[in-house]
């Protein structure tokens, strides 16, 4: 089974929220993406979402685009990917993983072949980007059979006579991009993100996350005070991106700790 | 299911279409198949689209009995179908006024579109300035070198020419950038996609406005000849010259369907752009076709001499058509291309454009084994003054 559900309802049992942070497996280096996912751990998070690199990540902005290119670079597919979560499961059998990719890796490997891997290896919900629920049929079966969380993204342009049959797809959580546009773009009206979470939430009674333009303690915990998690991405990878050589996890730590500052005041 | 009745309501060609693209965009998708719907049964539009095409872009376009060239290769008779002498010098155009009135109708003020050659991209920039329209075009960085005449004729049209320096650089890296554009500004924008692809509706919209090529031929060849071709050649990049030509003689059993892709350097090289004879199926840029791929599912970098064929995907319909055996693909190398396009210059006066070359190429390969009272219909898909520069260059001339 699937560890997100229960880890919801842990943090929700302490009013607390959750924050989930990303990072490309393979960026900067094949050998340090377990030690940061670790360092993502201690420095305070909830759920980890774990990228999958792709030649062509069309949702992407320029921050996670470079990191896809890092980490094909240094030449790490899928099923590094999944190895590397069977390493971090040695020493963390709590923390949720969530693979975050396209469709093309999954359905080159063949959806029930990569569901029995990615269980076997620890994973607990999939996100692929490019799959919505009216492609997904027999996909998120394949998922949930293998106890796989099948997770969905909602977006501002949904309109809510789809809302329903988004959340009747999902499993674990819903993300709902708070932005139009690739990540990493600027800007987030919280206003207007609450207004649309409430409507969500009459027709789905999964956690909801919020991601796309969470920057700081600050905006992260403006987003905590509405959502049930908070998705960092961009931020984090720019952080990886910019760090000096060997500073990379510290500095992760560092952002990390204060992101969970700023979603910890929220609950205050 | 006849094979002229695809796709079904939700894009699919068998195994292959579909939609596959992020959340953000699924909304302004099925506005966008909505619209065309209302579109398509709307007489006002259809009576506006095919006056367009007869008084803007000069259709019908000729079919032309290419003599001399058919002399050369001995054996079947070869005819062209001169979409080159469409205004603009390509079939695109056909496309970008469906697209452009599609837009109109729906209030959108801006238009963005991807380009490999530049042909699409010239012909966004046209219907833009042509219906007065912002327009912003995608050209992967390395296109935008080899394609130079074609960026400054977008500029000419007021486009605004973004290159793009991410992955191969080429049309595939054009398109990423312009769905994140689509993306970013969907309430504003109307993305143009150039080719039969893409999520659905644009490989069937893309396709029904192309169609024009294929019901105009139908028309012509017994006029001409008294009766429809034995084959019908086209080259397949993305593939909408090929499917507007290929749809309408779907029915016609004894017309052969031959789409050629781009060899590249061969296909034993591995360096080509032949997804449909070298490729295996997957999803990318919204839909399920033939791909180019790693055994781990990622894109890998295609070559081909023409730029309007350098990409690792194809059309979802021609996925299908080759799966159901209807058609068959092929594929012409960069030799075979640039030795055809010569013979077009010198045999006939017709500078055809490197993608055509390919189409020409096959015929080459193809007439010989025919008889001299069999046909060939190859369709000329563009003219090749943008590709002089890229001759001249490999025959070693400074221009």
């Amino acid at each position: 089974m699937s560890r997100i559900g229960p880890t919801f309802t842990a943090l929700k049992a302490q009013n607390r929220k959750a924050l989930i942070p990303f990072i490309t497996a393979g960026d900067p280096g094949k050998g340090l993406t377990v030690p940061l996912m670790h360092a993502l751990v201690e420095a305070g998070a909830d759920i980890i979402e774990l990228g999958v690199p792709f030649s062509d990540p069309m949702a992407d902005g320029p921050v996670i685009q470079r990191a896809s290119e890092r980490a094909l670079a240094n030449k790490v597919g899928l099923k590094d990917v999944l190895a590397m979560t069977a390493e971090f499961r040695r020493t963390n059998t709590t923390t949720p993983v969530v693979l975050m990719g396209y469709a093309n890796p999954v359905e080159r490997m063949g959806y029930e072949t990569f569901a029995e891997a990615a269980k076997a290896a620890g994973v607990d919900g999939v996100l692929t980007v490019d799959i919505p629920p009216e492609e997904s049929a027999g996909v998120s079966d394949v998922f949930k059979a293998h106890g796989l969380d099948p997770i969905f993204l909602l977006s501002p342009t949904t309109p809510e006579s789809r809302v329903e049959q988004v959340a009747a797809a999902a499993g674990g959580f819903i993300y709902y991009v708070s932005l139009k546009g690739v990540t990493g773009s600027a800007n987030l009206d919280t206003e207007e993100v609450a207004q649309k979470l409430a409507m969500v939430r009459k027709h789905c009674s999964l956690p909801v996350g919020v991601g796309f333009g969470i920057r700081d303690a600050a905006t992260a915990e403006a987003v905590a005070r509405i959502a049930d998690a908070v998705v960092v991405g961009s931020r984090i990878v720019n952080e990886i991106e910019t760090a000096p050589e060997g500073e990379c996890a510290i500095r992760v730590r560092h952002l990390v700790a204060d992101l969970r500052r700023g979603v910890d005041a929220a609950s205050k | 299911m006849k094979l002229t009745d695809l796709p079904d309501s939700r894009g699919h060609f068998g195994p292959y279409g579909g939609i596959f693209v992020a959340e953000t965009l699924m909304a302004a998708l099925d506005e966008l198949r909505v619209e065309y719907e209302k579109a398509r049964n709307d007489p006002a539009f259809v009576a506006e689209f095919e006056y367009e095409l007869k008084h803007y872009v000069g259709r019908p376009s000729p079919v032309y009995h290419a003599k001399r060239l058919s002399e050369q290769y001995g054996g079947a008779q070869i005819y062209l179908k001169r979409e080159d002498l469409n205004h603009t010098g390509a079939h695109k155009i056909n496309n970008t006024i469906g697209q452009a009135l599609l837009a109109r109708r729906m209030g959108k003020k801006r238009v963005i579109a991807e380009t490999g050659a530049g042909q699409h991209g010239v012909a966004s920039a046209t219907v833009a300035a042509r219906y007065g329209m912002e327009c912003v075009v995608y050209m992967g960085a390395e296109d935008v070198a080899r394609q130079s005449p074609n960026v400054f004729r977008m500029k000419l049209l007021g486009a605004t020419v973004v290159p793009v320096s991410s992955g191969s650089k080429t049309l595939k890296d054009a398109l990423n950038e312009a769905m994140r554009d689509w993306v970013t500004n969907v309430e504003s924008t109307f993305y143009i996609l150039g080719t039969a692809a893409g999520p659905h509706p644009y490989p069937m919209l893309v396709r029904d406005f192309q169609c024009v090529i294929g019901r105009e031929c139908i028309a012509q060849m017994p006029e001409l000849t008294g009766r429809q071709p034995d084959a019908v050649v086209a080259c397949v990049g993305g593939g909408s010259n090929a499917i507007g030509i290929f749809h309408p003689y779907i029915p016609f059993d004894g017309v052969r369907l031959i789409g050629v892709e781009a060899g590249g350097s061969g296909v034993a090289s591995g360096k080509h752009a032949a997804p449909l004879t070298a490729g295996t199926p997957g999803v990318l840029h919204g839909f399920r076709s033939y791909l180019m791929q790693d055994e781990n599912g990622q894109i890998i970098e295609t070559h081909s001499v023409s730029a309007g064929l350098d990409y690792p995907g194809v059309g979802p319909e021609h996925s299908y058509l080759k799966d159901a055996g209807r058609a068959e693909y092929v594929a012409i190398d960069d030799d075979e291309a640039l030795a055809a396009f010569h013979d077009l210059c010198r045999f006939e006066g017709i500078i055809p454009a490197l993608e055509s070359s390919h189409a020409v190429a096959h015929a080459k390969k193809l007439a010989p084994t025919m008889r001299k009272d069999q046909i060939i219909l190859v369709n000329l898909s563009g003219r090749g003054d943008k590709d002089i520069n890229t001759v001249a260059k490999i025959s070693g001339i400074t221009l």
